[in-house]
């Protein structure tokens, strides 16, 4: 469109016949004054089509004079003109996304299918990871990292099953985060290990918004903590690759709904995939065994040159 | 304590920009949280408020923009505004999973001098 008159043609063409012309004189009144002056001319001759054969060109003439002058910052430095807006638009936790990035790399590069374990305390996590390495056996060797705020007691429990294990202990912090877990693994004897467990501190709320370099997260909860857990903490539940119902052998003496649960699931986490177990009786141990056998496999596959 | 490591976080970003900026005082800092990022603004604030004294930061207003989410229906090929969790799809009622935008966490720009 023609800028100066708006007839919807376009405007600035060089060349050509004068059909209609403008012209504008500005004046500008500034609240502060500059201590020099500007003056603009400027002539414009072109033309543009009009429609079909039809053609008339534009003549414009601006003449502009701006007399101002504002006190110069060497003289005085009110508050208002060093202010200044920054752009930054960074994610937060970029520092820990990056870190993660290296860790899935480095897992990667070794051929390592990693789980992120999640779940409240008390759900079971480590009788049912301990089960998972007795069931794995030589079929895929299985090294642990295991976040707690304080005590070594899981890793003690987890070493009973012959697995190495690496114990972190957060202190006061109420999930683990890239970083410590890169520093962990350091600890590990990875050599012939084509699973990583990490299980995470139990808390259903924060370790969500942390990505540790995991291929799947994994999130479990049991039958004595209700149907309706999924509907709870949605941001964990959405964020899940595999769902584990844990302790179903205690399904009975809770009065628990397996109906109710699954519905819970399939709203908070329509697309996980889910694991009903017990890692007392057993029951369904070989079907999450057999699952993570055939992940690995196909991670192993997906990049050939891994060691 | 959730929101503390996240204020944390975001706090140093903030005053590392603030340096690299040359500034002697942050007077805002905004961020663009989403709706379904699990993170309360209220907590933000008063973990700011515990974060900010003796930095750059001090005395800073803290501007919290709430980002609304997004789902995807693939079946319906429809994206759709909702701040529930358990969005369902307007047209076929069915539960998506597929959140496209709500889980923003970000820093989104400063005022310094």
């Amino acid at each position: 469109m023609c800028k100066d008159c708006g007839c919807g043609l376009p405007g600035e063409e060089p060349g050509g016949v004068s059909g209609h012309s403008h012209q504008h004189s500005h004046e500008h009144a500034h609240s502060h004054e500059h201590a020099h002056e500007h003056s603009h001319n400027h002539t414009h001759d072109h033309e543009h089509p009009h429609g079909p054969g039809e053609h008339h060109g534009h003549e414009h003439s601006h003449s502009h004079t701006h007399p101002h002058s504002h006190p110069h910052r060497d003289q005085q430095k009110p508050d208002e003109e060093l202010r200044r807006t920054v752009q930054v638009r960074q994610s937060i936790l970029s520092k820990n996304d990056r870190l993660a990035e290296r860790n899935r790399g480095f897992f990667r590069a070794r051929g390592l299918l990693v789980l992120n374990v999640l779940s409240s305390p008390g759900s079971g996590k480590t009788t049912f990871l301990r089960e998972t390495v007795k069931a794995l056996g030589e079929k895929l060797k299985t090294g642990l990292v295991v976040g707690d705020l304080a005590t070594d007691n899981d890793a003690q429990r987890l070493r009973a099953s012959g697995a190495p294990v690496v114990q972190i202990t957060t202190g006061t912090m109420c999930h683990l985060e890239a970083d410590m877990v890169a520093r962990a693994v350091k600890g590990l004897p990875l050599d012939g290990l084509g699973l990583l467990i990490i299980e995470n501190v139990g808390n259903l709320v924060c370790p969500a918004s942390y990505d540790l370099g995991e291929d799947l997260r994994i999130v479990l909860f049991s039958v004595t903590e209700g149907e309706d857990k999924p509907l709870k903490y949605p941001p964990m539940f959405q964020a899940a690759d595999v769902v584990i119902l844990s302790k179903i052998d205690l399904a009975q003496a809770c009065d628990f709904s397996r109906e109710q649960a699954l519905e819970s699931i399939r709203r908070a986490a329509p697309k996980a995939k889910l694991f009903e177990t017990s890692a007392k009786t057993g029951q369904g141990m070989a079907a999450w065994r057999d699952y993570l056998i055939e992940q690995q496999q196909r991670k192993r596959a997906a990049d050939p040159l891994a060691l | 304590m959730h929101e503390l490591s996240i204020m944390d976080s975001a706090l140093n970003m903030a005053l590392e920009q603030a340096e690299k900026s040359g500034a002697t005082k942050v007077n805002v800092i905004r961020l663009r949280i989403g709706t379904l990022s699990g993170v309360v603004p209220e907590a933000l604030q008063f973990a700011f408020e515990t974060l900010a004294p003796g930095t750059l930061a001090d005395g800073a207003a803290l501007d919290i923009e709430s980002v609304p989410a997004r789902f995807w229906c693939g079946t319906c090929r429809l994206e759709f505004q909702s701040d529930d969790f358990f969005a369902e799809c307007p047209q076929c009622h069915s539960p998506s999973g597929d959140l496209r935008a709500g889980r923003e966490m970000e820093l989104a720009s400063m005022e310094i001098e």
